[in-house]
């Protein structure tokens, strides 16, 4: 009577193995093609990764590119594409709001909490989707951009920069989104994009700060997206700035330090609603 | 082999200043269906929440196959499985997607993945639709796919919270022959319903629980012993017969609850059979027009009425004319 019944060893599928390393990495790899899928089969998904990065840039190249070109020096395109292609880094983050969401609301985060699993493995699919679908959007943006016009400097070596901030940037806004998600309702969610969309208006990515009046400069110089857009440019121009991308660096890194422990926290403590 | 496989003492547990569970009780034998009843906010779902780890206790105990749902809750998991109120499917996945992101996340051998895949599919009825999005299936087919995926890894206890809510009868019954042979294989099962009729045709042992205590356990017909006896009805055939029924001096009569619009008179007895007779000979001699009898069993709508003081259904008074099992306790 007093024996404590161990958990039952199960053997007509094979189930218990002895816990393996490779077991956590299964784990994410599983829930990355789940979210994978997600983004192939949803309209809404393919439309924010690919057809509005294009239509954005077309927008900010062939309308308003002929008025804005002024005060940039060189041409508009060359300035204006790391400030696109950075806010559709957003964007298409953002997706992962929906996602987190609508998996809190069905009770699927419930189910995948009471297996016997890496329990941050279902965000990181999340995150590592994100990263595929958002790769797989800049080179279309980049290949539509070169079409219209834009000509990057990057060496090799820049390019790889380049790629490696981005995986970087995606990586932390798809976690803060993540965050978003967990206690957001899925309608809620859905405006989490409006932070990518509008934020980085107020930076130096569509316009120089000094055109813009002097109240916002404070913001617009110091917040994050300008630092992010800056390093972006820097990059593809093949001039990039150290000190520029240190600051970005920093405050990348920050909000995703703080988005892994909140958003880990939360997830732990959430249940369905 | 007679430890339970799921026991729990004096469980607590508080949301602000709000007690959920105020010392709840539960043993449940391997084999065994046992039902937690009750209406919504009276703590299945949290009860639910403790046991499959997803939400501490603030006191008490439960384990799960001898393993603690606080100090062993990675040993718990490897043990449950959970069926939550909601299908908890992925509607972008086909229905053979998801069992296979199951089985893969259950750590099945990468060649069994598949074979147990088609076996679930088959035994619940869904190979003809495994390669269709689960967008486009029928309510009834998200849950036996819901519930498949749930038997992935062959828990020894499963977990049903509200297994059949917002499910046709037919797709109800279906549901409750899958559990049934679930449990006839050995699995432990906890379900939660607020359907009387659920726990009542399903269960082995039903529990209710009503603002955090379980107000009474046993079988079905245990806890249907526990309120008033049965009840004899008597319709008439008009509103005379009725009005002059009360002055026939049978046991019960003069008290008896009116139901004009059925023209019937309900009152309980413990001698059924003898007040029926009674009631026939005076009424013919009477000269009352009697339209039909019948001995209403009580139901678990009366326990649950004795038992938590609120109706189940819209009823305000203590006495049942007529089984409702189909009213859910809202």
């Amino acid at each position: 009577m007093t024996t404590t019944l161990a958990p039952p060893a199960r053997t007509a599928h094979g189930t218990v193995r002895p816990a393996s390393v490779r077991a956590p990495l299964r784990d994410v790899a599983t829930m990355t093609r789940r979210e994978a899928r997600r983004s192939l089969r949803s309209i809404d998904g393919l439309i924010t990764a690919f057809a509005l990065p294009v239509l954005i840039m077309s927008a900010f190249v062939i309308v308003f590119g002929g008025a804005i070109s002024g005060g940039t020096g060189g041409e508009y395109i060359d300035y204006v594409v790391p400030g696109v292609l950075v806010m559709c880094l957003g964007m298409n983050s953002a997706t992962a709001a929906t996602g987190v969401a609508q998996d809190m609301t069905t009770g699927t985060i419930d189910r995948f909490k009471t297996l016997p699993i890496l329990s941050s493995s279902a965000l990181w699919g999340h995150v590592i989707a994100s990263v595929v679908r958002n790769l797989a959007s800049v080179v279309v943006v980049m290949l539509v951009a070169i079409a219209y016009g834009f000509r990057p400097d990057a060496d090799l070596g820049q390019w790889l920069g380049f790629v490696g901030f981005a995986v970087l940037a995606v990586v932390t806004f798809t976690w803060v989104c993540v965050v978003f998600g967990l206690v957001l309702s899925v309608e809620a969610s859905m405006s989490v994009s409006m932070i990518f969309l509008f934020v980085p208006y107020l930076s130096s990515g569509f316009v120089p700060v000094d055109t813009m009046p002097d109240w916002l400069h404070g913001f617009a110089e110091n917040q994050p997206f300008t630092p992010i857009i800056e390093s972006v440019r820097g990059l593809l121009a093949g001039a990039p700035d150290a000190g520029t991308i240190v600051t970005a660096c920093v405050w990348l890194v920050g909000f995703l330090a703080a988005s892994v422990v909140v958003g880990g926290v939360l997830y732990r403590r959430r249940t369905a609603r | 082999m007679n430890d339970p496989m799921i026991a729990v003492r004096g469980l607590r547990k508080s949301y602000g200043r709000t007690a959920v569970l105020r010392g709840v009780d539960l043993t449940v034998r391997r084999g065994e269906i046992f039902a937690l009843l009750g209406p919504n906010g009276a703590g299945k779902t949290t009860t639910v929440n403790i046991l499959t780890t997803l939400v501490p206790p603030d006191g008490g105990t439960a384990t799960i196959a001898g393993a603690d749902v606080v100090k062993q809750p990675a040993a718990v998991r490897r043990s449950i499985a959970l069926t939550g109120q909601y299908a908890s499917v992925d509607e972008f996945q086909t229905g053979e997607e998801n069992l296979v992101m199951m089985a893969d996340l259950a750590h099945l051998p990468k060649r069994a993945v598949r074979r147990r895949a088609h076996e679930l599919l088959e035994r619940f009825d869904l190979t003809d639709a495994a390669r269709r999005r689960v967008g486009t299936y029928s309510g009834g087919m998200r849950r036996r796919l819901d519930l498949a995926i749930s038997l992935v890894a062959d828990p020894t206890v499963l977990v049903l919270d509200e297994p059949t809510t917002g499910l046709d009868p037919a797709s109800r019954s279906q549901l409750w022959e899958v559990v049934r042979g679930l449990a006839a294989d050995g699995t432990t099962i906890l379900l939660t319903t607020q359907y009387l009729e659920e726990a009542d045709r399903l269960a082995d042992t039903i529990a209710v629980l009503a603002e955090g205590t379980i107000a009474a356990r046993g079988t079905a017909e245990e806890l249907k012993a526990l309120v008033a006896g049965d009840h004899v009805r008597v319709t008439f055939e008009d509103a005379a017969s009725l009005a002059s029924a009360r002055e026939l001096g049978v046991a019960g009569l003069d008290a008896a609850e009116e139901d004009l619009r059925a023209l019937a008179l309900t009152f309980p007895s413990a001698e059924p059979v003898r007040a029926i007779r009674d009631v026939l000979d005076r009424a013919e001699s009477r000269g009352l027009a009697v339209a039909g009898v019948s001995v209403v069993k009580p139901t678990l709508d009366d326990v649950f009425l004795a038992l938590t003081g609120s109706a189940a259904t819209d009823r305000t008074t203590g006495t049942t004319d007529q089984p409702a099992p189909e009213e859910a306790l809202r």
